[in-house]
């Protein structure tokens, strides 16, 4: 109960910055009601449709979120690179592989940062997401490193999830 | 001494340089998707565009914005974007894979007779 409170009254905060950000209208009484309106109803739609969780409201681990896209946005640029270098080249050469990843992730929310980041770094789509893996095609061997994978997992594990949570049931986080 | 000009051209300066090379990328991602054998291959190149190509334009704008409220929507914007493209990459791509496409796997290289190819 007291982190549903705790989840609510985050979202609440977030919402309200969030709109007055987007609005700009700081100081126009009628607006900024409207605006409060609109962050109560989304707040008890959340609420009624019981989603106060760390996975509907994420924003208190937004810190480790944004150290792990930091060190994403690295390796994104790194591979940015490789792709246009091999398909700018005048001798194109290619052999694309369809590869299969073990994922050890529980969460939802870890096995989707996972899936995406793999899909976010261009060489490599995640095609299809299975119950202990994902089949990933790669424009070339060298972007199918599986330990390449490993070291993205392990690290989207430590953004979603923390070091010491190994597995909750939902809602009782 | 006035610096506030020089400020503001080096700003121009290295936004526009943010900008310029971001559309450099689009190009060449844009390049790749006609270059690129197959549907899967192309994907790639086109990944290209939705992540480096963006993310650099709206660097280059966020400069031109300042400290203003744009420049608030314009990150919020880069974040939706990074967020976004890799789930409908996924989708599309999952679609394919589901209703048959075959991806190509053999080794293509098509200009291996020529002499760029014979030197590489």
């Amino acid at each position: 109960m007291a982190s549903r409170l705790f989840y609510g009254v985050l979202l609440a905060l977030v919402l309200s910055v969030l709109w007055l950000l987007l609005s700009g209208y700081w100081f126009k009484p009628l607006l900024v009601g409207f605006g409060v309106l609109a962050v109560v109803v989304a707040l008890v739609t959340t609420a009624r449709m019981g989603l106060l969780d760390g996975e509907s409201v994420p924003f208190a681990r937004l810190p480790h979120y944004l150290k792990y896209w930091s060190w994403l946005g690295a390796e994104i640029f790194k591979a940015n690179i490789a792709v246009v270098r091999i398909s700018m080249a005048p001798d194109l050469n290619i052999k694309p592989v369809m590869t299969r990843v073990a994922v050890t992730a529980k969460t939802d929310m870890a096995r989707t940062t996972y899936a995406n980041s793999i899909t976010l770094t261009p060489g490599t789509v995640t095609v299809e997401v299975e119950e202990t893996g994902f089949l990933v095609h790669a424009l070339t061997e060298e972007f199918a490193d599986q330990d390449a994978f490993r070291d993205i997992e392990r690290r989207a594990i430590e953004a979603v999830e923390g070091k010491d949570v190994l597995e909750k049931p939902r809602g009782e986080a | 001494m006035d610096y506030g000009f020089w400020i503001a051209l080096g700003l121009d300066i290295v936004s526009a340089a943010f900008v310029i090379t971001g559309a450099v990328f689009v190009l060449a991602g844009a390049i790749g998707v006609i270059r690129l054998p197959d549907f899967y291959t192309r994907m790639h190149a086109a990944g290209v565009t939705d992540t480096l190509g963006a993310e650099l334009i709206v660097i280059g704008l966020m400069i031109q914005g300042g400290f203003t409220l744009i420049t608030v929507k314009l990150a919020l914007l880069g974040v939706f974007v990074f967020l976004t493209s890799p789930t409908a990459t996924h989708a599309v791509a999952n679609a394919a894979y589901k209703s048959g496409l075959k991806p190509l796997l053999t080794r293509y290289r098509p200009h291996a007779g020529s002499d760029d190819g014979g030197a590489a």
